[in-house]
């Protein structure tokens, strides 16, 4: 059932990069239960905006969960507090009249904030610009179906390849470790015949970078895997070791 | 002035092979002199990005995210059409191609449609050598499901997730090539400005999201990838930063604006709930594959649905159409969806919503296999509206979903002005006057893989320019125009915020210039938006500064924009007397209420030409001629 509810948010606020940031109260009215976080949030930036005042930056775009744009910690979960959801796909019927609603940005030392709760996450781009694909080419490949792929396969890759890239492993991690999205890309690709050729170089080349970029380690919290919106499984962190231990034993790969 | 296609002669299955012959080629030397623009990253942005750069050419690529990864192709659910023929159904080449034509109406170029259906097929070999993990049978072959306006299974798809999935596979081409250094990447860009130099596009103007600088890039050719404007409705299935702005920018240096009035309307999208939604969600098509459409057949009848027994029911789509039933196509599905709820048997809360029921096909099927192929969509569908649709119907009514209407280009994916190349749904050319599901990502990646590629060698080799850096007088006063136009949405501080503009241009679109349209609304809404844009010159209120992230500013520069736009739009609808797909005008339609086209008058395709800020806009046609076609009155009963 629709109702309409009080809240009071608090949200972080911080200038840019380098300038220090801080929790600001705003009173959040008469918000109907069937609205979006994000649309809840859109009510509250009107109001600010009237008042003259810079509305609360945030990151957002497909407002469907495919695109990972958007992310925020709420009550310390990122994306809150519903399972298998991202941020823009949670609506205000899992809150209650008169709830606190802390609202923090991604915090880790390899995404920067740029502005409020809007991060810079250009490191999870380098990681797959490290390896993340099968070296093909436009044009001269051979026909699909000449490449078979069991079914169960094809169901484990596409699960891999179901993240979206937002981000919130990382936020979630005690190590602000970029494990579970690194590790995706390459059990993705380590799963089907097509990217086994550049398996062991894959595996390498992207762990280097990743933890070049600040990422922690893996210490098995699982907090990723609980709160990836894609429910991505911690196995691919199990397959990604044996790929990286594979390819760091028995490769020719520097 | 006569617009020319440059379509290639002989006969349609020839005309791609012999005009890539013809092209000149550039030496693979010369290539990496070549500085190549591309704005956008979605699937023919990113495709043509990767492309491009593997063949050697220095490209620039610019999105407007904090990811090429985010683009809106991203959203596209249901799957990509291929004439691959492998579930043995009859398909072909030519079938596709006349699917599409039909599909569009009649109102899209032979040649383009029937080089699309031919690389509908290497795409799909293209993307599974990328590692796209398109669904597969239990022997390992690929597996096919069947589309709108089609009677063969040639789509091909991942999940509820095609869409995304395509987009990766362009995406990680895309980034081997920054790795490589032959793409540099600009990410948090928004085109703000074309620059043309002796009537060649030679660059753009771009404001950084972060940091509010406005940069200059200079270009031997520039490709706009940039996507709909179906935002232009406020509420829409596309992504909220999805925009005019690139488009209305090259439209305002010369190139033409073909066929605005063509919007797709999406039978499927869950309905409206309340006043500050933000946009739509669509549920794939692919769903009606095995969801059945129904009301109730009394008017007024409020019960759950649940409690209307089967004789109670109507399924007005299976009922209508018997061949085609649930799967005709978009433009068809959503105004008889609207037919129903304007005679009262819509349901939910407000009364603007059909059933699409799945009962029969999980008693049929199992609930397993139904998960197994929609699971995502249906999960999708729970956590917006709170109503699981493995035990109720879902609701759906049509949305605001793609434009077939863009920028004006040749055969060759050209514009009028020289150099500006357009890809995707950012052009006018494959879809005529209404789309075909799965079409959108076939189309956005042939232009990209298969098609830029040669054709942008062909303008290089075969043209002279001269040598310009941003230092150009052209690039300054573009740079001046944008920073005035930025001072003074900054310095208005009206009392109305961006958004509420937008929310009343959109309703005022809707209303008249929607799923119908007459000549007396689309008169109304002009007038109205012409105050409207008056309006929003005096009394919008944008918080912030220039140089520094703000979010205010970018939706003011591109809310602006739509105002303007709108205006064409509603000047093409009126101009348009006569119905095709997706533009319905009320005064043109068969007995049956079906868009009732005029072949004689209007078979051709509106180019508009900007004539100044205080002039009407100038009409260009481009006849389309149908040598392999017969012209028919569309049935898909």
């Amino acid at each position: 059932m629709t109702k309409a509810i009080n809240l009071t948010l608090k949200v972080w606020r911080q200038q840019g990069p380098d300038l220090k940031g801080r929790l600001e109260t705003y009173d959040a009215k008469n918000i109907s239960t069937d609205m979006s976080f994000l649309e809840m949030i859109d009510v509250v930036n009107e109001k600010i905006t009237l008042e003259g005042k810079e509305p609360i930056a945030f990151d957002n775009d497909c407002r469907e969960g495919i695109c990972g744009m958007c992310g925020a910690v709420i009550n310390g979960r990122a994306h809150g507090p519903e399972k298998g959801t991202t941020l823009c796909q949670l609506h205000m019927r899992q809150f209650s009249d008169n709830d606190i609603i802390v609202i923090e940005p991604w915090r880790a030392k390899a995404f920067k904030v740029i502005k409020d709760l809007v991060v810079d996450r250009s490191a999870l781009d380098k990681i797959i610009q490290a390896g993340g694909y099968i070296s093909v080419n436009t044009g001269g490949a051979q026909d699909a179906n000449s490449i078979l792929v069991p079914q169960e396969t094809a169901e484990l890759a596409m699960d891999a390849a179901a993240c979206i890239g937002c981000g919130a492993c990382v936020a979630a991690c005690p190590n602000a470790s970029a494990m579970l999205f690194t590790s995706a890309k390459i059990s993705q690709l380590a799963l089907l015949p097509q990217g086994k050729p550049e398996a062991a170089r894959r595996a390498i080349a992207m762990t280097r970078v990743m933890d070049k970029l600040g990422f922690g380690n893996c210490t098995n919290e699982r907090e990723c895997e609980a709160e990836c919106p894609k429910e991505i499984s911690i196995t691919n962190i199990a397959r990604m070791n044996r790929e990286y231990l594979k390819a760091s034993f028995i490769s020719t790969v520097q | 002035m006569q617009l020319d296609s440059k379509v290639p002669g002989g006969p349609l299955s020839e005309q791609w092979d012999k005009h890539r012959c013809e092209l000149k080629l550039v030496n693979p030397a010369n290539k990496r002199k070549f500085n190549i623009i591309v704005v956008g990253t979605g699937l023919a942005g990113g495709a043509a990005s990767a492309s491009l750069a593997e063949l050697g050419y220095y490209v620039k690529t610019f999105c407007i995210q904090d990811s090429p990864r985010r683009a809106h192709s991203i959203a596209a659910q249901g799957g990509i059409n291929g004439a691959k023929n492998y579930p043995n159904d009859g398909d072909s080449i030519q079938h596709l191609f006349y699917d599409t034509i039909k599909g569009g109406d009649f109102r899209a170029r032979e040649s383009n449609v029937y080089r699309l259906a031919q690389a509908s097929v290497d795409i799909i070999d293209q993307c599974v050598a990328q590692g796209v993990p398109f669904a597969r049978e239990y022997g390992g072959l690929l597996a096919n499901r069947s589309f709108g306006g089609a009677q063969v299974s040639r789509t091909f798809y991942a999940r509820g997730q095609t869409g995304q999935q395509l987009l990766l596979g362009a995406y990680s081409a895309l980034s081997r090539q920054i790795n490589a250094g032959k793409v540099e990447m600009f990410t948090r860009r928004e085109m703000l400005d074309l620059v043309v130099i002796n009537d060649q596009a030679r660059g753009i103007i771009v404001r950084n999201l972060i940091t509010g600088e406005i940069e200059s890039h200079d270009a031997d050719a520039v490709v706009l990838c940039t996507g709909g404007y179906a935002n232009v409705f406020f509420l829409s299935t596309n992504a909220m930063a999805s925009n005019v702005t690139a488009s209305f920018r090259a439209y305002k240096k010369g190139a033409f604006f073909a066929n605005p009035c063509f919007t797709q309307i999406h039978p499927t999208c869950i309905p409206v709930h309340g006043t500050f939604q933000s946009k739509l969600t669509l549920m794939s098509e692919s769903l009606r594959n095995d969801g059945r459409v129904w009301v109730p057949k009394n008017p007024g009848d409020k019960r759950p649905a649940n409690q209307i027994p089967e004789s109670e029911r109507e399924y007005y789509l299976e009922n209508q159409y018997p061949s085609f039933g649930n799967l005709v196509p978009r433009d068809v599905a959503s105004r008889r969806a609207k037919e129903q709820c304007d005679i009262g048997k819509g349901v939910g809360e407000t009364g603007l919503a059909v059933y699409l029921d799945f009962a029969e096909a999980i008693e049929r099927d199992g609930r397993d296999i139904i998960e197994k192929k929609y699971g995502n969509l249906f999960q999708m569908y729970e956590k917006i509206t709170a109503e699981n649709p493995y035990e109720t119907p879902m609701m759906i009514y049509p949305a605001i979903h793609y434009t077939m209407g863009g920028l004006w280009v040749d055969y060759n994916l050209m514009s009028n002005l020289e150099g500006l190349f357009v890809l995707g749904e950012a052009n006018f050319s494959d879809h005529g006057a209404n789309r075909l599901g799965a079409s959108a990502l076939m189309q956005g990646l042939a232009d990209g893989y298969f098609i830029i590629p040669y054709t942008i060698g062909g303008y290089l080799a075969g043209t002279s320019r001269k040598d310009i850096t941003t230092d150009h007088p052209a690039f300054k006063d573009a740079v001046k125009m944008v920073k005035a136009r930025m001072n003074n949405l900054l310095s208005i501080k009206g009392k109305r915020t961006v958004d509420d503009f937008h929310r009343e241009l959109g309703l005022t679109l809707w209303e008249h210039c929607g799923m119908s349209r007459n000549e007396e609304g689309l008169k109304k809404a002009k007038e109205h938006i012409k105050g409207l844009q008056e309006e929003f010159w005096q009394n919008v209120t944008v918080p912030g500064r220039e140089k520094d992230f703000n979010q205010s500013l970018e939706r003011a520069g591109r809310v602006a924009d739509f105002l303007e736009f709108s205006q064409v739009m509603i000047e093409d609808a009126l101009e348009r007397k006569e119905s095709c797909g997706g533009h319905f005008n009320e005064a043109f339609q068969t007995d049956e209420n079906e868009a009732l086209r005029d072949d004689e008058n209007f078979c051709h395709v509106s180019a508009w030409e900007f004539k100044g800020d205080d002039k009407d806009p100038e009409m260009h046609k481009e006849p389309l001629v149908f040598k392999n076609v017969e012209l028919t009155q569309r049935s898909y009963k």
